[in-house]
């Protein structure tokens, strides 16, 4: 054999010994078992903490709630949508306490109007719907029914009813500004309620001096739109909704 | 058991009784560490056996989606950034919802606040809307994934159960996987400059849990199961419902079915 072909022989040899030395070195050991890929990814990832731990493990010390809310328009809302994360609550029941939501913005993630939601999805106008009051003090969220119709009025004047529940005046009972003796309701065209007859009326509440909570929006009577009567301009059921 | 034994030793004037006490101490001896693993295990609740060990071979996964029942809350998102430890910030999502708003002019607005997390704001005027939705987005761990084509390390890769996972301790940061999925499900996470996507919570399916977003979704739109296996909630769904995928022109055979899906979703 020629000197310089052995000499190349030699370095060929070198060169593929320091490439499969350098490989054995840089290439991860698991790299290519089950495919271009390191297959100890896979158990670093699945070693990774669950932190939802799901709505089974939840019932087994839960059990009274998780029996009303398995039967209630509830049951497909998982535990932990509301809740959070249960895991570090498990270990540690005390010092782990999970979240419960009870503000009023909470639950208009899900119910406050949207065109965008499926049509028959339970919504309500989160601002004109009983204003302040939190959901919770109404609606029981492990077992929520819809809203009851309260038996009186609205049972006829359910248009009205409707309107007012999403108003600012959500709040007014009827009898607040009507008068109705029972006779309406057996002959209601011959005992007819009464309706406010003048701006003092609305004025008890909404006066410069009444003595009504200050959240209520004020005016002076003497100089605000003084030649009219009050519901000329303003729908008593649905006062500037919009 | 040992009652009768105890009742027996006291008793005097019996020493033919000692040899059968031998017995039955090496019988109870002998029993012992059944009887303490028997106990080890008995605290465990009944339904709760020892899970056989997880064979990726034997799944295969994918996602189904009821674009009809989403109702925006956002809860899919937030589950999913709690659960896999997303950044927070709002440009990091392994799972978003959009709000489409579909004009009468013809016009298509797609949003999609924070992911949907915090709602989305009420101030649309129904005026001039001919349709409109939400639609949850996120990998659809495709089964011809351009992204593991073009990772140049092997850093992506699919799993044998048809999951598309990213090696954080391997990838490069080199975006050559962002750029090329269709869908826009990666980013860079800012902490370890790698690459990093939905993993179909592989460690909640590998223990048999749903992914996080499945477990919490309200309203039951996202559907998750064995693609192939007939007798899985997501092949029944796919059976009744009228499947359509995104962007099925790229051909990259996405796992995430869409039902009820409107044309204008890109």
């Amino acid at each position: 054999m020629p000197q310089q072909i052995s000499r190349l022989l030699v370095l060929f040899v070198l060169f593929t010994l320091g490439l499969v030395i350098a490989r054995h070195y840089l290439v991860p050991k698991t790299f290519g078992r089950l495919g271009h890929y390191r297959a100890a990814a896979i158990d670093s990832i699945v070693s990774r903490n669950v932190k939802y731990v799901g709505r089974t493990t939840c019932a087994t010390c839960h059990e009274d709630i998780a029996k009303m809310h398995s039967v209630a328009r509830h049951q497909t809302v998982a535990c932990e949508a509301c809740h959070g994360p249960g895991a570090a609550h498990m270990e540690a029941p005390m010092e782990n306490r999970p979240p419960a939501p009870r503000k009023r913005a909470y639950c208009p993630l899900c119910h406050g109007y949207d065109p965008s939601r499926p049509t028959g999805f339970p919504q309500v106008d989160p601002v004109a719907h009983n204003p302040v009051r939190p959901c919770i003090s109404c609606h029981n969220p492990h077992a929520p029914e819809p809203p009851v119709v309260p038996g009186e009025c609205s049972a006829c004047h359910g248009q009205i009813a409707r309107t007012k529940a999403i108003s600012h005046h959500a709040l007014l009972p009827c009898t607040r500004c009507h008068e109705t003796s029972q006779e309406h309701k057996v002959t209601p065209r011959l005992s007819r309620p009464t309706k406010p007859r003048d701006r003092a009326f609305c004025g008890e509440c909404h006066g410069k001096d009444a003595k009504s909570p200050k959240e209520i929006p004020r005016i002076d009577l003497a100089s605000h739109g003084e030649r009219y009567m009050c519901w000329q301009c303003h729908y008593p059921h649905d006062p500037e909704l919009r | 058991m040992s009652q009768p034994d105890k009742s027996r030793k006291p008793t005097p004037s019996q020493p033919p009784k000692l040899p059968l006490d031998r017995r039955a101490f090496l019988k109870k001896g002998g029993l012992a560490p059944f009887l303490l693993l028997v106990a080890k295990v008995a605290p465990t609740p009944a339904g709760e056996t020892a899970p056989p060990p997880y064979q990726p071979g034997e799944h295969y996964y994918g996602m189904a989606i009821d674009v009809a029942k989403c109702i925006g809350c956002g809860r899919c998102a937030e589950a999913c950034k709690t659960e896999n430890d997303v950044p927070r910030e709002p440009f990091y999502f392994y799972t978003w919802v959009e709000r489409y708003i579909i004009k009468t002019n013809g016009e298509t607005a797609v949003e999609s606040p924070n992911g949907g997390i915090d709602g989305f704001p009420a101030t649309i005027t129904e005026q001039g809307i001919l349709r409109t939705f939400f639609v949850p987005k996120l990998c659809n761990h495709c089964a011809n994934p351009p992204c593991v084509q073009v990772c140049p390390v092997g850093a992506t890769f699919t799993t044998p159960d048809g999951v598309v996972l990213v090696d954080k301790d391997y990838c490069i940061g080199c975006r050559y996987c962002i750029q090329a999925c269709p869908y826009g499900a990666r980013f860079l996470d800012p902490r370890t400059r790698t690459a990093a996507k939905c993993t179909f919570c592989y460690h909640r399916v590998t223990k048999g849990l749903r992914p996080a977003c499945v477990e919490v979704c309200p309203t039951g739109a996202r559907i998750f199961g064995e693609v192939h296996l007939r007798t899985s909630p997501l092949a029944r769904f796919r059976r009744f419902n009228e499947i359509q995928v995104l962007k099925p022109h790229l051909n990259t055979e996405p796992k995430v079915y869409y039902a009820n899906l409107d044309g204008e979703v890109r």
